[in-house]
């Protein structure tokens, strides 16, 4: 357990988290977790310690809950950012019901982010800019009007710098497109490719909204015939192409000219594809591609030259006369001469295709030239709060959302982390029915040492004489809304193979009942239910003939699962 | 929490080594880290690495790296705090962090971290509690001269201009456990501002940015009560207007925890009792609108010869300070030009306040590509020409026009002399950037 500055603290959230007592008695629960929340002599680590533990508790009414949020409110003005990121995200879990107060606190956090993001601490501003980015998912226009606190400066590490980029193509709109493309632009003449590349990216992710801007700063950067500039502008058009057909015409007319500056692969294909596509539009297509056949023999990349035989056979179909001696020479080589068989193969497939006959080769090659229904979908919609909620303020955000699945995949095979005993009993593990399945109780968590035996029916006499033979083992009273629903009680309980000898019918005053229950080794329980009329507690007396308080206190806290789950799906 | 610490130097080599777990599977974990570091792809980032089953997360200070290791998925914020705090600690014990520093006191080390960390669980950061459990003394290098400027670091420290002797303070461990009678009660107070500029190639302003911090380091015995008073006319926010004129603005303002903030309201007066050791008293942050002119102006041309790949590069810098105060440059005592890795350095020792200097610059560099359409010879800066960034630091000067109007102890420490008040403000450049 950790320190957690004083003695004190750490007894009462002792009792607050391992007493099973006070876990059932939802007054004082709440009472000492608002003694928790209100230690004054924690430090940052008490205070994130306490905001950690603090995740698992559910409040059970709307003022309960508005009660710990105003509590915790100082804690998000904290100097301590490990505290306001702890405090914050108890706010986002606590609140899930209430979209707007999780906005509210997204908006009081914004201002400790930003200046986590322009700390000295590269460390700290680069966890900043991951946070960031999730909540950009959730809320694009939130930081919208800070974006100049995202424009890279030259000193800073590349991981940084790449951080920013994302983050500056997420958060364009219609007021800071300009400055924010203007910025972008500058980049992509660094000295360091990497960079410059990322930066022609992030452009192209802007493009698919402000596409005129866009295209014709991509355009102007292929003039300067650099080659890592130029492969990477003629793959964004590629994207482009596909997710905006309106700006075809203009790719087109920058096309030209490219080809002598793409050595690397991605570039390559990416040309080759446009080409074959929308040959049509470009007047030297063909001779283009009468080049790269021409070196064909000499292509290190089959990717390549697989392209090359797709296209080549597309634009043979709208410009027949200029393409068909190039084709039928790509064709002898592949099938000849070519070794990496997947090529070969293709090669074969196209050319039999053609002696089936043009109409097939039409209807296998013509596919649509664009598809913009898939910029909507990659452009999902907002994700909601609720469903990164529970990763704020941990590791998965730093790492990404895909590393993260790799690692955790990696994480689970390895190891099973066991269960702190503490935290077995804990009543207060969310309602455990789902919304369809009112009537079924879902299996009960492990009551310890305590298995009841089913269908040990006792009589009624036999019951009655046991009961005032015995004397009173435990009694508490458990709170309670409303009236009770008979048949759903015995139906719960019997589920959990606890018997019921007699109860009364539904809205009877005074409401009573009487269980029965046996355990593996013959320990009997006896139990009376007694509601009062205008009374909002269930009066609880449990008779137990061997004095076994462990599994007592099993049989208690099966009870006190039942009567929660009965009653949540009632209120 | 964690499950292992351990400090390397910028090499790899580990200096301190601290297993809280002992769940390192027999591994030797700090080579793992260093061969991870080194073999990592240039997009990924490395401050949070995965290994096996184990996250590595570190901080880089003074050259050294800090790195814990943890098994379980929590939060980033509170590692990298608890790594910082650990490095200023350190600092405070030590003297100073650094290679030699940690060698020699590696015993102190492997103290502090016993108290500060149980099981992986921190128990406490607070210097006031670890006094009671430090036994160790720190072993310090040789005894300060004044020739060794090398040592000369941020507390005390003057510029040679002014007569005052550099003090010690920088490389003196603050929390000494024996009660030294001959050691100086000193506070020393900074307020220290980076600033960061963006300038575009028509001249204007894309963005200025202040960051500012207001740092305390004590030599005092904890419990001295201590009052900071600021400029008056210091308002918060855009809204607020105190006094007449413009008046000293910020955006945002943070304190410490510690910080006693009834007079701040009335009389922008800060009350707090520091334990010894290094504080950041107040946070706080300005863009967009700066009071003072902006201190330094570049204005470039260049005249480039396509054909033959002659660049000629004319630089006025102006520096629009107060004529009294004096700018200084993070290098060497003699002004210099060199041309290296890709970019020309140009080195000035000292800039006097509204003064100009200019320097022509002529470089060969053919093949540099430029905006097609233009003849042989242009002024259109070729589109390989990068921006010019200014490293600088402002003595006796903030950007915000924040000032420290006193510093006053309330009580004073029985039987020794009276301590001694540094106040020092400065400003430096975080990343000053003009678009040629």
């Amino acid at each position: 357990m950790p320190y957690l500055g004083s003695e004190d603290v750490v007894k009462e959230l002792k009792k607050a988290l391992c007493n099973p007592h006070i876990q059932a008695d939802r007054l004082r629960y709440r009472n000492v977790i608002q003694r928790v929340i209100r230690m004054p002599k924690l430090d940052q680590w008490g205070q994130a310690e306490v905001l950690n533990f603090l995740l698992r508790y559910e409040p059970r009414s709307e003022e309960e809950l508005f009660d710990i949020l105003n509590l915790l409110d100082s804690f998000l003005k904290s100097s301590s950012p490990g505290v306001v990121m702890g405090a914050t995200k108890l706010f986002l879990i606590l609140a899930k019901k209430f979209p707007h107060v999780q906005t509210d606190v997204l908006v009081q956090v914004k201002g400790p982010l930003l200046a986590a993001c322009s700390s000295e601490s590269r460390e700290l501003c680069f966890a900043a800019l991951c946070h960031v980015r999730q909540i950009l998912h959730s809320l694009p226009g939130h930081f919208s009007s800070h974006y100049k606190k995202f424009f890279c400066s030259y000193s800073e590490p590349h991981y940084i710098k790449l951080q920013k980029v994302e983050v500056l193509c997420e958060l364009v709109n219609d007021e800071n497109v300009q400055q924010v493309l203007e910025e972008l632009r500058g980049y992509c003449t660094d000295v360091s490719a990497d960079f410059a590349q990322a930066a022609i990216f992030a452009i192209g992710g802007i493009a698919r909204t402000y596409t005129d801007q866009c295209v014709q700063i991509l355009t102007e950067l292929l003039g300067l015939r650099q080659e890592h500039i130029t492969t990477v502008v003629v793959q964004t058009f590629r994207d482009l192409v596909w997710l905006c057909p309106q700006c075809t015409e203009a790719v087109c007319q920058a096309l030209p000219g490219c080809e002598e500056n793409i050595q690397d692969s991605e570039g390559k294909q990416a040309l080759i594809w446009l080409l074959g596509v929308h040959g049509e539009r470009i007047p030297n297509a063909p001779y283009v591609l009468e080049d790269f056949v021409e070196n064909v023999k000499s292509e290190t990349f089959p990717a390549v030259t697989m392209e090359l035989l797709t296209a080549l056979l597309r634009l043979f179909l709208s410009r027949p006369a200029e393409c068909q001696d190039t084709l039928g020479r790509l064709l002898h080589y592949c099938i000849e001469e070519e070794k990496n068989m997947a090529v070969r193969d293709r090669g074969l497939f196209y050319y039999r295709l053609l002696l089936a006959g043009i109409d097939e080769v039409k209807q296998i090659l013509c596919s649509p030239k664009s598809d913009p229904s898939l910029g909507l979908l990659e452009d999902q919609a907002e994700r909601p709060v609720n469903s990164w909620a529970s990763d704020f303020n941990t590791l998965v955000p730093v790492y990404g959302k895909a590393r993260w699945a790799t690692i955790s995949k990696y994480q689970g095979a390895e190891r099973r982390g066991p269960e702190l005993p503490d935290t077995a009993s804990f009543a207060t593990s969310g309602p455990l029915i789902p919304e369809e399945n009112k009537e079924r109780v879902q299996e009960l968590p492990d009551s310890g040492a305590l298995v009841l035996v089913p269908n040990c029916q006792l009589t009624a006499e036999y019951f009655e004489k046991t009961w005032f033979s015995l004397k009173v083992a435990h009694q508490q009273v458990f709170p309670w809304r409303g009236a009770v629903h008979p048949d759903t009680l015995q139906m719960a309980l019997q589920v959990v193979n606890i018997q019921t000898i007699a109860m009364s019918r539904a809205g009877a005053h005074p409401w009573k009942a009487y269980l029965s229950a046996q355990d593996d080794t013959g320990c009997l329980f006896l139990t009376e239910l007694l509601l009062e009329s205008e009374n909002s507690e269930m009066q609880i007396s449990v008779k137990q003939n061997e004095p076994r308080t462990e599994t007592l206190n099993s049989f208690i806290s099966v009870l006190e699962t039942v009567f929660g789950t009965i009653g949540d799906i009632k209120s | 929490m964690i499950s292992q610490f351990f400090i390397l130097s910028s090499k790899g080599d580990p200096l301190i080594y601290k297993d809280f777990r002992g769940d390192s599977g027999g591994r030797d974990v700090a080579e793992l880290f260093y061969r991870k570091l080194t073999g990592l792809p240039g997009d990924e980032s490395p401050v949070v690495m995965h290994h096996d089953d184990r996250h590595f997360i570190h901080i880089r200070h003074s050259g050294l790296y800090l790195v814990a290791t943890t098994s379980e998925n929590i939060s980033p914020f509170s590692l990298l705090e608890l790594l910082s705090r650990l490095a200023t600690l350190l600092g405070d014990y030590c003297g100073s962090l650094g290679e030699g520093t940690i060698s020699r006191n590696v015993a102190l080390v492997y103290e502090l971290l016993d108290e500060v960390l149980d099981y992986g669980y921190v128990q406490t950061t607070s210097t006031e509690m670890l006094r009671n459990f430090i036994q160790t003394e720190a072993v310090v290098s040789k005894p300060f001269s004044l020739f060794d400027l090398s040592s000369v670091g941020l507390f005390g420290a003057e510029t040679q201009q002014s007569k005052v002797a550099p003090s010690s303070a920088a490389s003196r461990p603050v929390l000494s456990s024996r009660s030294d009678q001959s050691q100086k009660n000193e506070v020393f107070l900074d307020v220290v501002e980076r600033l960061s500029v963006l300038i575009a190639s028509n001249g204007s302003l894309l963005k200025v940015d202040v960051q500012g911090e207001i740092r305390l380091k004590s030599f005092l015995p904890s419990g001295s009560e201590m009052r900071i008073g600021l400029t008056e006319e210091f308002c918060v926010g855009k809204s607020e207007l105190r006094g007449y004129g413009p008046g000293i603005r910020v955006d945002e303002v943070s304190f410490h925890s510690s910080v006693l903030l009834e007079e701040f309201e009335s009389h922008r007066i800060l009350r707090l009792q520091p334990p010894q050791g290094e504080l950041t008293v107040m946070r706080y942050q300005l863009s967009d609108d700066l009071p003072s002119p902006l201190p330094f102006r570049l204005f470039p041309s260049v005249q480039w010869d396509r054909g033959s790949g002659r660049l000629q590069v004319y630089l006025k810098l102006r520096c629009d300070l107060p004529p009294k105060s004096l700018s200084q440059e993070l290098s060497g005592p003699e002004q210099k030009a060199e041309l290296g890795d890709g970019a020309l350095h140009w080195d000035l020792p000292r800039v006097q306040g509204g003064s100009q200097l200019s320097g022509l610059f002529q470089m060969d560099v053919p093949g540099l590509p430029g905006p097609s359409g233009q003849g042989p010879s242009t002024t259109t800066p070729p589109l390989g020409l990068g921006p010019a960034s200014l490293s600088f630091e402002l003595p006796r000067h903030t950007c915000s026009g924040l000032q420290v109007r006193f510093l006053r102890l309330a009580f004073r420490p029985c039987g020794n002399a009276n301590p001694h008040k540094w106040v020092r403000h400065l400003s430096h450049s975080d990343a000053y950037v003009i678009r040629i």
